[in-house]
């Protein structure tokens, strides 16, 4: 099972972010844990300026925006 | 070119709306047609050019740029790409931690920080389309000497030793690799028009309602506070009515779209452009729901301490634009 982050301090995009992973993966029928950590801690730990960003299995794999809905399949593959 | 506003206003309040051109209410709705057409065109127009060019500038390329500065250009620097980058506030914690775990001082963040929400693209495009390029010109310079200043000041009482603690620690040990992020990638025409038309888009979202909110105000500024009001009880520039409009300000929160036209109707009014600035000046520069975003990474004793600072300079720049306006505009 995937374990994703998303990284933002509670803004409507990270919001977004967070619901349209669960909801590819829902239909991609793919098992994922999909948390919001909205703590300032952990942009200093993934060295992260820009936010909604996005960590799946402890790496960062995108920054400053919504992802598209191609990038989270290609992340959820 | 921009007379074409006024006309298209006259065209529909007064002759396609039958109001009257001497009533309140035919002042101020023909201010706010004219106001916001001409804003929203503007805007239109110049977000899409300016992104265009900005495209390939992000937070990472500014942090890469800014470490390891000399501290002094530093402040200058940190002004400008406040002043060239577009910001939204609720991205001012995760820039201030990614800035400051790249060891980046405190002052030279700040100075980011203060100038960023004052002076961009949008600001100086309607400044300079309602009031004029005088005003555009000293509203940049006090911004640029407000986060300038500001920031040489937090430095000098080692405002470092009041951030969160967390943070303290990652500034200490300088964690972030500065140089991450940082490659400047050519991008094609296409890829700078697909990034204009978003920004464009996500930036008239934003901005829309502000405008609404602030050419609404200022109409009604214009059209029914009586004639000469402001000017015979403000318009004196008595020493207290600076540090007060700014008190009142820095807590409220506007965005600069929805300040400009208050500035245009309050300076119009003959309320001193001291007094008009630093009023407007604060509500964009600093706001309660920033200070309750920003105490995530400052303990309460630097928030105090900046809010100290920006009611000082903003007061200070007041003071002295008052003192100078009889020489910048003589009377005609």
């Amino acid at each position: 099972m995937k374990d994703i982050k998303v990284l933002g301090s509670g803004c409507a995009k990270c919001n977004n972010t967070a619901d349209l992973i669960a909801e590819t993966a829902g239909e991609l029928g793919v098992e994922v844990q999909v948390h919001k950590e909205t703590g300032p801690e952990a942009l200093v730990h993934y060295s992260v300026m820009s936010t909604p960003a996005v960590v799946v299995d402890d790496q960062v794999v995108h920054t400053g925006s919504v992802p598209d809905r191609e990038q989270i399949e290609e992340w959820l593959q | 070119m921009l007379e074409v506003f006024a006309y298209l206003a006259t065209l529909v309040v007064y002759d396609a709306l039958g109001l009257a051109p001497d009533t309140p209410l035919g002042e101020a709705a023909h201010f706010f047609v004219e106001s916001t057409a001409k804003i929203f065109a503007l805007l239109l127009v110049l977000i899409y050019v300016i992104a265009l060019a900005r495209a390939s500038l992000n937070v990472e390329r500014v942090r890469a740029f800014l470490a390891g500065r000399n501290r002094i250009f530093g402040y200058f620097l940190g002004s400008t790409f406040g002043a060239v980058t577009p910001f939204c506030s609720c991205s001012s914690v995760p820039v201030f931690i990614g800035f400051t775990s790249a060891r980046i001082p405190v002052g030279v963040t700040t100075a980011f920080l203060i100038t960023s929400p004052m002076i961009n693209e949008v600001a100086v495009v309607l400044l300079w389309g309602l009031l004029g390029w005088e005003l555009t010109l000293i509203y940049i310079a006090v911004g640029f000497v407000v986060g300038m200043a500001g920031g040489a000041f937090l430095d000098a009482i080692r405002a470092e030793r009041y951030l969160q603690p967390f943070l303290a620690k990652a500034y200490a040990q300088g964690s972030a690799a500065a140089a991450g992020g940082a490659e400047a990638r050519r991008l094609s025409l296409r890829e700078r028009h697909t990034f204009a038309a978003q920004e464009v888009q996500e930036i008239f979202r934003r901005v829309w309602k502000w405008v609404l909110i602030g050419v609404g105000l200022g109409a009604a500024l214009y059209g029914f506070v009586p004639e000469g009001w402001i000017e015979q009880n403000l318009g004196d520039g008595a020493w207290w009515q600076v540090p007060a409009a700014v008190v009142v300000a820095i807590p409220l929160y506007t965005n600069i779209t929805g300040v400009v036209p208050v500035m245009e109707s309050l300076i119009l009014q003959g309320l001193p452009i001291g007094t008009t600035l630093a009023f407007c000046m604060s509500t964009v520069a600093a706001s309660f729901p920033e200070f309750v975003l920003l105490k995530q990474v400052m303990q309460w004793r630097l928030l105090a301490i900046l809010f100290g600072v920006l009611l000082v300079a903003f007061t200070l720049a007041g003071w002295i634009l008052n003192a100078v306006e009889p020489l910048l505009f003589a009377p005609s």
